[in-house]
């Protein structure tokens, strides 16, 4: 079986449709987040709905014997002088589970306190019985949100930089910039779905800790479709010198994209079972990994590779050296 | 050429039986036929992160300050006593700022001796703390930065030291108790398997102070009572304190005792105590020992005092009221209605001491056991039909070399699990995110290899220089997105922090055991079936 077999798309003279593409995506979620940013959740003010972990609060969720009231909790919780918790189901209602959340207390002492007073609450006012072990709590102070946000960015960062300096010395620096670009560009497009959706009313993605993994796993998974396209276009420049770059560019392309296509796929298929089947623990880890495998394969073509011959046109018209350099070694 | 295959061959049979020992024993001796199901053992060598298994996760802030203050107000009845001694005049010695309490001020010295306040402080105190003098006749004497950072450190190890001997009355099986990297004097708390928050809490931060007293009277039966006995109002040396009356009249209603406010024992003066139980009356026991210094004092007082009686109190409230019948010097039992976790957590904290310094949470978690269980089985049913799919795709789609795949795939999960298993490395929910990216770059690697070789046979090669060719030149990019994804992962593993570096580490397992699977493993299933070609056949791809 096979579904490709010999590909022959010009994919550098689509570069401006996708320029218009990537900007549009990009420019919506821009302004998502910016959208986003000016109307604060609760006095705190970021470019996307943050989970508990980054944006502090507190979370209690609950798995009852029976299916759950909602509005009978909120008045068990509101006897106990809750005002302003936000409580929805969890999860499908097949499963009784309740997620109830509480603003951010400011006050670092009497963090516990509205956990508490929602598990005591619950006990007494509400006859749906719950053990200990259908209880999950997360509590975090603003002081630790904030370091949690800070050294995820400066990891992500941190690593990125990495790719950059090994492709470096690997290809060129152009080839480790260009996979970078690639890169950031799928992370801001990503993130910028999380904002999209929450301005188009689908509420409830947020960007917690398990997300930022998804995240990650998707600047390694574009990465590695990058660099597979960047090593054909350097092998074939080794083995054709006189063939002008785009052509070079685009027969690579053409070249590895059976490949491409199949391993997004596959992967793709993966993580669409992480979504359908994961639950809700899963959901928004999952749909970071959908949207950012889709990007992170079309950025390859689209960004990454059209970004070398830019570059090269922009040498060229400076008056520079104009071939790019294959590479700094042939084999390993 | 056949000879070698079959080496090599060997060599993976192997490794593959030597990861699967790990992942299901780890580095203990295997105990097959010791009733256990295979799957008990499997889950008992993968630790599985709290957000998967359930569990407690709190960090918390020590705060260093107060150890500092404590050090300082020591410094401050020195300096007093030094100058004192020295005959040198001051009005005061002050910490003037709450906020800085490293700060010490001496105030209103005599202009005249101000150089031999100076040096006698320089002599005295210099190697702990700076000392430099200040207009209108003062001096300041300031902790080092580095003496302070050191005793920071202490009281946050020493913090941990308390808390980890508090946690193990719990008999928890894996606690985690350490610094916490992200900010300064922070505590990580990670009890997998419990979900009584509460508990924990109370026991972690418990100060749980014991001190003997003397009774001036009682039990009576409410605090009325007990102001009449003493006429009406209480002198400032006394104070009325709660218990239950138990253990003197044999009934439980709370009563009330008037005490010394002074407390014979305290907190402090205990050395070692032990849990125990009465041979006779079955009642539980705490068996103690005090210091030497405590121990006269102890002596001094029981000796004077026979006949009187002493009350032991704990947390406020009076738990045992006892008959001094003959002087005491420095051991002795406290007998009193206690259950059988406050008497072993009672001597647990006499035997620690007191905490240091007190403790902030700055975040709590706690996932209950069946809500982990039920995002795990979730995330593995999705991980599994995700990767059946892969494999039937890869079976239709390659036919003869989709085994070939599959067989790779699975040998890679297979080493990742050894791995875990053998490193005790911590299974997270980001983990399994990293397990997704290894499963996907590994299919990657064989949809490289495949392409290539069916390149190769296009452009009309021969079955074996084909097979070659493609791993040739697959190699190459494989290598590129392999140690890129890996540099990265390894910058995650250093700088990150709990979920992003439980991420990569299994990543980088993953990939490692990729670079072997992929293209070793496929290579020696490659030539072993080029080998087995008739004449003339093609490679199934």
């Amino acid at each position: 079986m096979e579904f490709f077999r010999s590909v022959n798309v010009d994919w550098l003279g689509k570069k401006w449709y996708f320029l218009a593409f990537s900007l549009i995506f990009s420019v919506s979620g821009i302004v998502s987040m910016a959208a986003h940013w000016s109307h604060p959740v609760g006095g705190v003010h970021s470019p996307v709905p943050l989970g508990v972990d980054f944006r502090g609060g507190t979370e209690v969720q609950v798995k009852f014997a029976q299916p759950p009231d909602i509005s009978k909790i909120r008045s068990a919780i509101e006897a106990e002088g809750i005002r302003d918790a936000k409580i929805q189901n969890y999860n499908g209602s097949a499963s009784n589970e309740v997620l109830i959340s509480l603003p951010e207390q400011s006050n670092e002492s009497s963090l516990d306190t509205g956990r508490q007073m929602v598990v005591n609450s619950l006990r007494e006012h509400y006859a749906n019985p719950f053990a200990d072990s259908d209880v999950k709590v997360d509590v975090v102070g603003p002081t630790v949100g904030r370091q949690l946000e800070v050294k995820a960015i400066e990891a992500t960062l941190l690593s990125l930089a990495g790719m950059l300096v090994y492709l470096w010395f690997r290809f060129q620096l152009i080839y480790g910039i260009a996979a970078v670009v690639a890169c950031f560009h799928d992370t801001l497009i990503t993130v910028g779905a999380f904002a999209l959706l929450d301005s188009f009313g689908f509420k409830g993605m947020e960007i917690s800790l398990t997300v930022i993994a998804a995240i990650l796993t998707l600047v390694g998974y574009s990465m590695n479709d990058t660099i597979v396209v960047f090593d054909r276009i350097r092998e074939n420049l080794r083995l054709s010198r006189r063939e002008s770059l785009p052509d070079v560019v685009n027969r690579s392309i053409n070249q590895t994209l059976s490949r491409t296509v199949l391993t997004s796929g596959l992967t793709f298929l993966t993580v669409l079972s992480l979504f359908v089947f994961g639950g809700p623990v899963l959901r928004g880890f999952s749909f970071a990994l959908v949207v950012g495998i889709l990007i992170g394969t079309y950025s390859s073509i689209a960004i990454a590779a059209p970004m070398l011959v830019a570059w090269q046109q922009w040498r060229a018209g400076s008056g520079r050296a104009v071939a790019l350099p294959a590479a700094k070694r042939s084999r390993v | 050429m056949k000879k070698n295959l079959k080496q090599k061959i060997v060599i993976i049979i192997g490794v593959l039986f030597v990861f699967l020992y790990g992942a299901f024993f780890g580095f203990d001796a295997p105990k097959i036929g010791g009733g256990q199901p295979l799957l008990t053992q499997l889950t008992q060598h993968i630790h599985l992160g709290l957000d998967l298994q359930g569990g407690v996760h709190l960090i918390l802030r020590v705060e260093v300050k107060e150890a500092v203050n404590t050090e300082t107000d020591n410094t401050v009845a020195r300096i007093e006593q030094d100058l004192k001694t020295a005959k040198l005049t001051y009005s005061q010695v002050t910490k003037p700022d709450p906020a800085h309490p490293e700060k010490i001020r001496v105030e209103g010295i005599n202009p005249t001796q101000s150089s031999a306040v100076q040096s006698l402080l320089d002599s005295k105190y210099s190697n702990e703390y700076d000392v430099s003098s200040g207009s209108d006749n003062a001096l300041t004497v300031t902790m080092k930065p580095n003496i302070e950072k050191a005793l920071d450190d202490k009281t946050v190890q020493n913090t941990i030291e308390v808390i980890r001997d508090r946690v193990d009355t719990l008999g928890v099986s894996e606690p985690v108790i350490q610094q916490y990297g992200l900010g300064d004097n922070q505590i990580l708390v990670e009890l997998p398997g419990i979900s009584d928050l509460d508990r924990v809490k109370t026991l972690i931060q418990s100060t749980a102070r014991l001190e003997i007293h003397a009774v001036v009277g009682g039990p009576y039966p409410d605090e009325q009572a007990a102001l009449a006995s003493v006429g009406g109002t209480l002198p400032p040396d006394q104070e009325m304190v709660h218990g239950s009356g138990s253990m003197a009249t044999g009934s439980d209603a709370d009563s009330v005792y008037v005490l010394q406010r002074v407390a014979i024992v305290a907190g402090t003066d205990f050395r070692s105590a032990d849990p125990g139980t009465d041979s006779n009356t079955g009642q539980r026991t705490v068996h103690f020992t005090l210091t030497n210094e405590a121990g006269d004092k102890f002596w001094d007082y029981t000796s004077a005092n026979v006949g009187h009686s002493m009350a032991v109190v704990l947390g406020g409230r009076v738990k045992e009221v006892a008959n001094i019948e003959s002087a005491i010097r420095d051991s002795g039992e406290i007998r009193g209605s206690f259950s059988q976790d406050e008497v072993a957590v009672l001597s647990k904290m006499l035997r620690t001491g007191a905490l240091p310094a007190t403790l902030n949470y700055l975040e709590d978690r706690t996932v209950g056991a069946s809500l982990g269980t039920d995002s795990i089985k979730q995330g593995v049913t999705a991980a599994v039909v995700g990767v059946l799919l892969v494999m039937v795709f890869m079976l239709i789609y390659y036919r003869g070399s989709g085994i070939n795949a599959d067989l790779a795939l699975f040998l890679n999960l297979v080493i990742l699990l050894g791995f875990m298993g053998f490193s005790g490395a911590t299974l997270t929910l980001p983990g399994i995110a990293g397990v997704i990216l290894t499963i996907g770059m590994g299919v990657d690697s064989n949809v490289l290899i495949f392409e290539r070789i069916r390149e190769e046979v296009r452009a009309g090669k021969a079955p074996s220089a084909a097979v070659d060719q493609g791993f040739a030149h697959a190699w190459t990019t494989i290598v590129d997105t392999h140690v890129t994804t890996i540099v990265s992962a390894l910058i995650l593993i250093i700088v990150g922090n709990g979920p992003v570096r439980g991420f990569a580490v299994t990543l980088t397992f993953g990939l490692l055991a990729n670079l072997f699977t992929a293209v070793y493993v496929s290579r020696v299933i490659f030539d072993t079936h080029v080998n087995n070609l008739k004449p003339g056949e093609l490679v199934s791809i």
